[in-house]
């Protein structure tokens, strides 16, 4: 197994490059307010005080650490490896998403910035923006493609009550990628007082680092509670893939240790379809290119253009992968799979079931991984999931699929 | 073939920013998009406004997510888009219109990643072969120009950077210092689109950027109006207006002309009706 040397911890270089992938594709105007960004962040990250006040209020205010729950009902009915989950569904607002957003949201408030605005798949991430822009008195607009908005309605509507201004986005296909579209045209135009809080690691440099960075937590928490709990690490660490930063955040504490990677993407309703959004596991489709600012895997027709992708799960529905995944992928330190839209439903009923816990459709992608590997291996086996966020925002779109009235 | 011996790439583009009526007038640099209403129309308008005698033109490339464009391009691209219309069709585009007696400089607007698709090095090699003169790429900051700058020196073809109004003194050094063809100065923060005034602090603006830099300045971003011609003529070496034009477009051909008749008049320093 790859140990160490590898200076997988040392990336990005100066550029934003993750070996080939990264760097920051942008128009001029935003160019200033990214050496802005790039110089709070490199001061704020070596300031003991920042990283106090957001210890602090992951802490205090965020409900970290989240536990490590062993799915035992779930092992035995598999019959195999035992398998843990990192509870990011138990953070404040239900999904790892607070930590990226507590994170930029104090360095927003550390540089002066009166505005944020965000984009938002799923919700979650344009909740916890909304959730952190309402502690710290900032002003906060989040945009939402139509087709979102529409799947996760009540997302929505916390959002206006936590106070943030939900903006329609009905251009394009109407999910994440017109939202982000539609977030730097405002930010173009209102550069000078506004802070672009992007939800995964994706865009331009710095926001693949910074993100992985407030995310890194996750690992971090998960490998101390392995320790202390069965006085190892797991073999295997499962966390689903959208743009990525759940996934980062859970491995990037494992990339030196002999410990099995594996994202799992989203396979929509299947692969040969073209109906999904796996950019790594259709090589016709999904191509090197630039989306939104950074070079990685895209999907697309020949021509360039992004294509139009699917998944039950609002927050992997998009076209591209952080660039640091790609890297990952490229130097096969990290496995990527896809779970299909099926899978993601079996296991969300089976994880309701067995463990009394709703796993958001986006981390049912992670469990589905782990039903399917785990009847293989043997019982001294571990996986470890991370259980990236809570299912409530789904049970419109999960009870449609089960042909359920509410 | 009514193409008589032509100046082609920076030569052309510089040739068509020096030849100015007086000493208050810009070359104007209308843009338009392939594809819309659809591919045989826009080249009817190009063609038009060629006969006029604008002195450049901005192609626009159709990309589905053209992030740093507003509601009147982002509208008319995707339905460039829904017609069909690919890089390949862009690039053919040009060399029809050369075949078709445009002499002035078009250059080649368009988002990184259906370039990237096509092939970099190929894509600078056809469009040169078509007849383009210069390319303008938004999404493709200084720090990244290698994929296109090589094979444009050795094409002689423009390579426009952008110049916006936040950005201090080093950076337009460093922006400048690569650039070929002219600076496209960016009028306002923000995306492209019809504004009612050009910023009250434009011609001071450019006027640090003269200072700065020795390289010709064309301003977009806003100008929609002959009266933003007319101010902008003042202190620029040429304008470019988009939204304006396309969208005056769904109106047909002839109001698209008799707009950037006037838009072309007024840079001239000739009357404003």
């Amino acid at each position: 197994m790859t140990t160490d040397s590898h200076g997988w911890k040392n990336l990005p270089d100066s550029r934003g490059y993750f070996g080939e992938y990264g760097g920051s594709f942008v128009p001029e105007t935003l160019v200033p307010a990214l050496e802005e960004l790039r110089s709070a962040y490199a001061t704020a990250r070596n300031d003991p005080a920042f990283q106090r006040r957001l210890r602090t209020q992951l802490a205090d205010y965020c409900g970290r650490p989240t536990p490590l729950t062993e799915a035992e009902n779930l092992s035995r009915a598999l019959g195999g490896a035992r398998i843990f989950l990192k509870r990011e569904d138990l953070a404040h607002t239900g999904a790892h998403k607070i930590n990226n957003a507590m994170g930029q949201g104090l360095l927003a408030h550390r540089m002066g910035k009166q505005r944020i605005i965000a984009e938002t798949g799923a919700g979650q991430h344009g909740v916890a923006t909304a959730t952190v822009a309402a502690l710290l008195g900032l002003k906060c607009r989040i945009y939402m493609g139509t087709v979102d908005m529409k799947r996760q309605q009540t997302n929505v509507f916390r959002m206006r009550l936590l106070g943030a201004e939900v903006v329609p986005v009905d251009s394009g296909s109407r999910t994440l990628k017109d939202a982000i579209n539609e977030a730097i045209r405002d930010w173009v135009t209102n550069v000078e007082d506004t802070f672009y809080l992007l939800g995964s690691v994706l865009g331009p440099h710095p926001y693949p680092m910074m993100v992985r960075d407030f995310q890194r937590i996750i690992g971090e928490e998960a490998r101390e509670q392995m320790m202390t709990r069965i006085g190892r690490l797991p073999d295997t660490c499962i966390a689903c893939v959208g743009g990525g930063s759940n996934a980062i955040g859970l491995f990037y504490a494992f990339l030196d240790d002999p410990v099995e990677l594996v994202g799992v993407e989203a396979g929509g309703r299947s692969i040969s379809s073209g109906a999904h959004a796996a950019r790594f596991a259709d090589p016709a489709r999904g191509r090197p290119g630039v989306l939104h600012g950074t070079r990685s895997y895209v999907l697309q027709d020949e021509d360039g253009q992004i294509l139009d992708t699917h998944s039950i799960s609002a927050g992997l529905d998009y076209a591209s992968i952080g660039p640091e995944h790609a890297n990952l992928r490229m130097l096969e330190r990290v496995r990527y799979t896809t779970a299909t839209d099926d899978e993601a439903l079996d296991a969300f009923r089976r994880l309701s079931e067995m463990e009394g816990i709703l796993p958001a459709l986006e981390s049912a992608h992670a469990v589905s991984e782990a039903i399917r590997r785990a009847p293989g291996g043997n019982t001294d086996e571990v996986l470890l999931i991370n259980l990236s966020g809570r299912g409530d925002k789904d049970l419109d779109t999960v009870m449609a699929e089960m042909g359920e009235q509410p | 073939m009514s193409t008589t011996e032509r100046a082609r790439g920076n030569a052309a583009i510089a040739a068509a920013l020096s030849e100015r009526a007086g000493p208050e007038s810009a070359a104007f640099l209308p843009y338009y998009p392939i594809g819309y209403p659809d591919y045989a129309t826009s080249l009817e308008v190009i063609a038009n406004l060629s006969e006029l005698g604008v002195d450049g033109f901005e192609i626009g490339m159709p990309f589905s997510d053209p992030l740093a464009d507003g509601p009147v391009i982002q509208q008319a691209t995707g339905q460039a888009l829904a017609n069909g219309v690919s890089v390949a069709d862009c690039i053919e585009a040009v060399a029809t219109l050369r075949r078709r007696g445009v002499l002035q400089p078009m250059l080649l607007m368009g988002y990184l990643n259906p370039i990237l698709a096509y092939g970099p090095a190929q894509f600078v090699t056809d469009a040169a072969e078509a007849g383009a003169d210069g390319l303008i790429v938004p999404d493709l900051p200084p720090e990244e120009r290698g994929i296109l700058a090589d094979p444009c020196a050795a094409t002689d073809l423009g390579l426009v950077a952008f110049i916006t109004p936040n950005l201090g003194e080093a950076r337009i050094r460093v922006v400048a210092q690569g650039a070929t063809a002219f600076l496209y100065v960016v009028s306002v923060t923000g995306v492209t689109g019809a504004r009612d005034d050009l910023p009250a602090a434009l011609p001071g603006f450019l006027q640090g950027v003269r200072d700065i830099t020795d390289k010709p300045l064309v301003v977009g971003f806003g100008i929609s109006r002959p009266v933003h011609a007319r101010k902008v003529s003042r202190f620029a070496d040429g304008y470019i207006v988009g939204s304006a034009l396309v969208r005056e477009a769904e109106k047909g051909i002839a109001s698209v002309r008799a707009l950037a008749d006037s838009l072309r008049r007024a840079g001239r320093g000739e009357s404003i009706d």
